[in-house]
């Protein structure tokens, strides 16, 4: 009975799509995955938005909002409809496009910062046997448009004629540049083991399970310093604090959607979180065993909502570290990239290579521990060196 | 062919007409970012599939990026009032007729262009990891040294220099 | 016409309009601009060739075409590292005014 509901998406797939004549079949089946994807997506992102500002408040001592129910009802729902009235204020909010804007390229960025973001969905598995485009290259194309996605963010600073705008692009695209190689060299070490850029067959090959406990790579020594390189990358990724120099408003008003209003502010909005969810999971699919089970007593839950339920983690996890932690400079921020995560991914990388050449056993684990300890500890050191934390000196006043 | 090919192709025409053809820099660089796309899905149509992807990574994320940073860095955002074609662009244009129409009539007229159209070669990741690393190692392995030495240079040739600036000056 | 002459005109007009760009416009950038579109066409061509040629399993077309664009973007970021050293020295990026080695 599991199976069927482990498969129930995909055999409502082929059953609708059996109504139609052969030739028919591949495009429908596609419009009605896109459909759903379209559908989904937007409605966590709306939740994401409420369980966000709710898990904020609560971190800062507050509440979040917990009046709003369903308006024109009388559903209380403790502030879950939150969206619904946001969203209406988003749409019909009058839209100003400043006088000295560049008309055609100000349109044109959130439309496309939105669609590199969509294609990218259409590698990730969400379950068994469910995933809309099976690449052979899948994860090269997923990285591929995630790199596309800073002509939007350049498209839109520059074309708003706005000091700050251009500044917050500059160092968006700044930003984003520098914390792609790590993602990437992260990605590189499961490319390695698993031998394939297929990210169905990643999934499968953590499939496995050994006294109970499931292959997943994060339960490796080079994974799991893979999987906290490619976290903090994916943070750094989707401008998320403590990498939100480039939008926080008390640094740069809100960078380069300074000018939009509006529907277009909406969906830059929509194309944040969106990323934030895609390359969550693409963390899972590398990483934490995409739909697969902890535990090999748990592998009858079906195979999607593991999949849901581990990128609910992992949003919980950007949401904790979004109220906890104080932002970064840009200066910081990029010797962190340059200076540690990129020699630490390096390192990885041999260290995959030792775990892969050398035979299954308690030996590997100590010496690929080891190895990726003294690299931690040796860049630590080093990235603190010019770091002189004393009695506080003030230059001019006195 | 297709039809789905002949849109692509014009796109990415339009694409590079524009590049070369609009006044203001940035709407030049942006429409070059359009013709590599276009570019990218017809390597997509031709089965290529991880060069098309490696295009979008490499071409629209890296170089139209850079591209827009040094148009920015040389102050080059404005569009210009003055003329945008280099003195005697006439006989440019000549060239590139003659050079298209050399082109054209080989192409059309060429016996090296075979007739029958092979099935879909299969250019999974697997066989092109094999052949980088069998037949075709010591090009990896310059490319991988010309990078370096590439990534080196930018970087010095692009340094600031503050001695220069500041020799002679008073204190 | 067959495929790959559909495919090698789309490369050779794509070709002559990156040329064209970059022998008739003043901004340096823009000639690295014809530069990198000449280039695309050369790996477009490159290609259409393995995958209408006659022997396509020997993926040499394909790695031909990786090399090559490993080296476009080496060379578009030397070049467009030369335009930023050229413009902090003669303060103008107009390649009609940059034409002496004086200075």
């Amino acid at each position: 009975m599991f199976d069927k509901l482990d498969q129930i998406f995909v055999n409502a797939l082929h059953w609708l799509a059996s109504f139609l004549p052969e030739a028919w079949r591949p495009l429908v089946s596609a419009l009605i995955c896109i459909a759903v994807i379209l559908v989904v997506f937007p409605t966590l992102f709306a939740l994401v938005t409420v369980l966000e500002r709710k898990g904020l408040g609560r971190i800062q001592n507050r509440y979040g909002p917990n009046r709003v129910g369903i308006p024109f009802t009388k559903i209380r729902l403790a502030g879950f409809g939150q969206f619904i009235p946001d969203g209406m204020k988003m749409l019909t909010k009058e839209d100003i496009v400043p006088r000295a804007a560049d008309k055609a390229v100000h349109f044109l960025a959130p439309v496309v910062l939105l669609i590199p973001i969509l294609l990218a969905y259409s590698v990730l598995p969400f379950g068994r046997n469910m995933s809309i485009a099976d690449y052979d290259a899948g994860l090269l194309f997923f990285l591929a448009v995630g790199g596309a996605v800073e002509i939007s963010v350049f498209m839109a600073g520059w074309s708003s004629r706005n000091k700050y705008s251009l500044l917050g692009a500059m160092r968006a695209i700044a930003q984003m540049v520098s914390y792609e190689i790590p993602l990437i060299l992260s990605a590189v070490t499961v490319v390695m083991i698993v031998g394939s850029l297929n990210l169905n067959e990643i999934v499968r090959h953590q499939d496995q399970f050994t006294f109970g406990i499931a292959h997943w790579h994060v339960f490796t020594p080079w994974g799991f310093v893979g999987f906290a390189l490619f976290f903090i990358a994916a943070l750094a990724e989707s401008n998320r604090t403590p990498f939100d120099l480039p939008e926080a408003e008390s640094e740069i008003i809100a960078g380069y959607f300074t000018e939009y209003s509006g529907f277009k502010f909406a969906l830059f909005f929509l194309g944040e979180y969106l990323g934030m969810f895609a390359i969550s999971g693409l963390g899972i699919t590398l990483f934490l065993g995409g739909w697969t089970a902890p535990f090999s007593f748990l592998t009858w839950i079906p195979s999607w909502i593991w999949f849901f339920a581990k990128l609910l983690v992992i949003i919980f996890v950007f949401i904790w570290i979004r109220g906890t932690l104080p932002r970064l400079r840009m200066d910081q921020l990029m010797n962190f990239a340059w200076k540690f995560m990129l020699p630490l991914a390096l390192v990885n990388i041999l260290v995959a290579g030792v775990w892969h050449f050398m035979g299954a056993g308690a030996l590997r684990w100590l010496v690929c521990s080891a190895i990726i300890f003294g690299a931690y500890a040796v860049l630590g050191r080093g990235l603190m060196h010019n770091q002189k934390l004393g009695k506080r000196i003030y230059k001019f006043a006195e | 062919m297709s039809p789905f090919f002949i849109i692509t192709a014009v796109v990415t025409l339009l694409g590079a007409v524009f590049a070369m053809s609009l006044r203001n820099l940035v709407h030049c660089a942006l429409a070059m970012a359009v013709a590599f796309s276009g570019v990218a899905a017809l390597y997509l149509q031709l089965d290529a599939q991880f060069v098309g992807f490696a295009e979008i990574l490499v071409y629209v994320g890296a170089i139209a990026i850079l591209i827009v940073f040094a148009i920015l860095l040389t102050r080059s955002g404005e569009t210009p009032v003055k003329s945008v074609l280099t003195s005697g662009w006439w006989a440019g244009i000549a060239v590139t007729a003659m050079v298209f129409t050399t082109l054209g009539w080989a192409i059309l007229n060429s016996s090296a262009t075979p007739k029958e159209i092979p099935a879909a070669p299969v250019a999974t990741v697997k066989n092109l990891g094999d052949a980088l690393m069998t037949k075709f190692v010591l090009p990896l392995e310059i490319v991988a040294l010309v990078l370096t030495l590439a990534m080196i240079g930018a970087v010095l040739i692009a340094l600031k220099e503050d001695k220069s600036e500041n020799s002679g000056r008073k204190p | 016409m067959t495929p790959l002459q559909t495919c090698l005109l789309v490369s050779a007009l794509l070709f002559a309009v990156g040329f064209a760009g970059a022998v008739t416009r003043r901004h340096a950038i823009l000639v690295l601009i014809g530069i990198e579109l000449m280039l695309n066409a050369a790996n477009l061509n490159l290609i259409a060739f393995w995958r209408f040629g006659p022997n396509p399993e020997a993926l040499t077309g394909f790695i031909f075409v990786l090399f090559s664009m490993a080296l476009a973007g080496a060379e578009a970021a030397v070049g467009l590292a030369l335009v930023i050293a050229i413009y902090r020295h003669k303060k103008t990026s107009n390649l009609d005014e940059v034409k002496e080695l004086k200075g």
